[in-house]
């Protein structure tokens, strides 16, 4: 099973890993901050969904995205 | 080993070895970050980091060193071409590449850059181009497209003011002294795979010492463009790479000084 593992105090939160995952697996968290203020992606996969793509890791400008399978 | 181990995921995708534990200071969902991870990438496979030096220009690139894990020299404003040529000539087994902006390469260090790539010399330059000068506050570049509006063309650019936007690929796959021209972007994972390829042959070239390399890249600068990152890779895809093709534009397979 693959899944990602965000570093949320990485994350500025530009959205392009949720443009990219065609999953729809990642979320802007609204309700959290992170030290640079930003609202930082989530990741939610309850049926274990992720193939480990690594879409949204590549396209992550901040490499705050790891991808495990 | 216990099959609880063997099945245990593992990490297929992470920061490279060469790319420091730091965060980036650009702004959310510029795409600096990256071309900073596909040079580190590059430079993990070919397993060069001690034996590579970058010159960074003026702009926002200008925190390579403390981004990537080799030594990094600062150019002063467009002179990375040139001071790389100096850098290569002295350690001639080096890796020498220049990471340099399209206000800094594409404006006042067009000289410097078009007579390095005449001379052919050993260095990969790395042209990232975002249309506007980023760091000084979004004012127009050579590469600025038509049309345009930045903080010093508010009606837009136009032709008859600030003439044409420059194509330097084009450019500098008219000279000799190239081996390698490539133009890439990485607004979507296929264009980024692509990129990464790109530069990891310009390496390539540059470690055979085929001549000089050069790869522009097109990226979004979301800030300048007044727009978030997504709208701005749209802008990428819609806009820039109808102007500024992507592809390969010269490849060498023979040194020509042979």
């Amino acid at each position: 099973m693959a899944y990602v593992k965000i570093n949320k105090d990485r994350c500025k939160g530009c959205g392009l890993c949720i443009q990219n995952c065609k999953l729809a697996l990642l979320v802007i968290v609204e309700d959290e901050l992170n030290v640079l203020g930003y609202h930082p992606v989530g990741f939610v996969d309850g049926e274990g969904e992720c193939k480990g793509c690594k879409f949204c890791a590549e396209t992550c400008p901040d490499c705050a995205i790891e991808v495990y399978k | 080993m216990t099959t609880e181990a063997k099945d245990k995921p593992k990490k297929v995708y992470g920061r490279p070895e060469s790319l420091k534990d730091v965060g980036f200071h650009f702004c959310p969902g510029c795409n600096h970050g990256n071309v900073h991870k596909m040079v580190a990438e590059a430079i993990d496979e070919f397993g060069v980091r001690e034996k590579t030096i970058g010159v960074a220009g003026v702009g926002c690139g200008v925190f390579l060193y403390n981004y990537i894990d080799i030594d990094v020299l600062e150019a002063p404003h467009g002179r990375a071409c040139a001071e790389a040529t100096g850098v290569s000539r002295v350690h001639p087994d080096h890796v020498v590449f220049t990471y340099q902006g399209d206000g800094d390469l594409a404006a006042i260090g067009i000289a410097e850059t078009i007579h390095a790539a005449n001379r052919g010399e050993h260095i990969t330059v790395l042209f990232v181009n975002n249309t506007v000068y980023g760091m000084t506050g979004g004012q127009m570049a050579p590469t600025t497209l038509l049309g345009q509006k930045t903080t010093t063309s508010p009606y837009g650019r136009e032709f008859m003011g600030e003439g044409y936007p420059i194509k330097m690929a084009e450019m500098l796959a008219t000279l000799e002294g190239t081996a390698f021209v490539a133009r890439v972007a990485c607004n979507t994972p296929k264009n980024i795979m692509a990129a990464k390829r790109a530069i990891k042959k310009a390496f390539k070239m540059q470690i055979d010492k085929m001549g000089f390399t050069f790869v522009e890249i097109l990226s979004a600068c979301p800030t300048n463009w007044g727009m978030d990152a997504v709208t701005a890779n749209k802008r990428v895809e819609e806009e820039m790479i109808p102007y500024f093709p992507l592809g390969i534009l010269k490849e060498r397979t023979t040194a020509d000084y042979l």
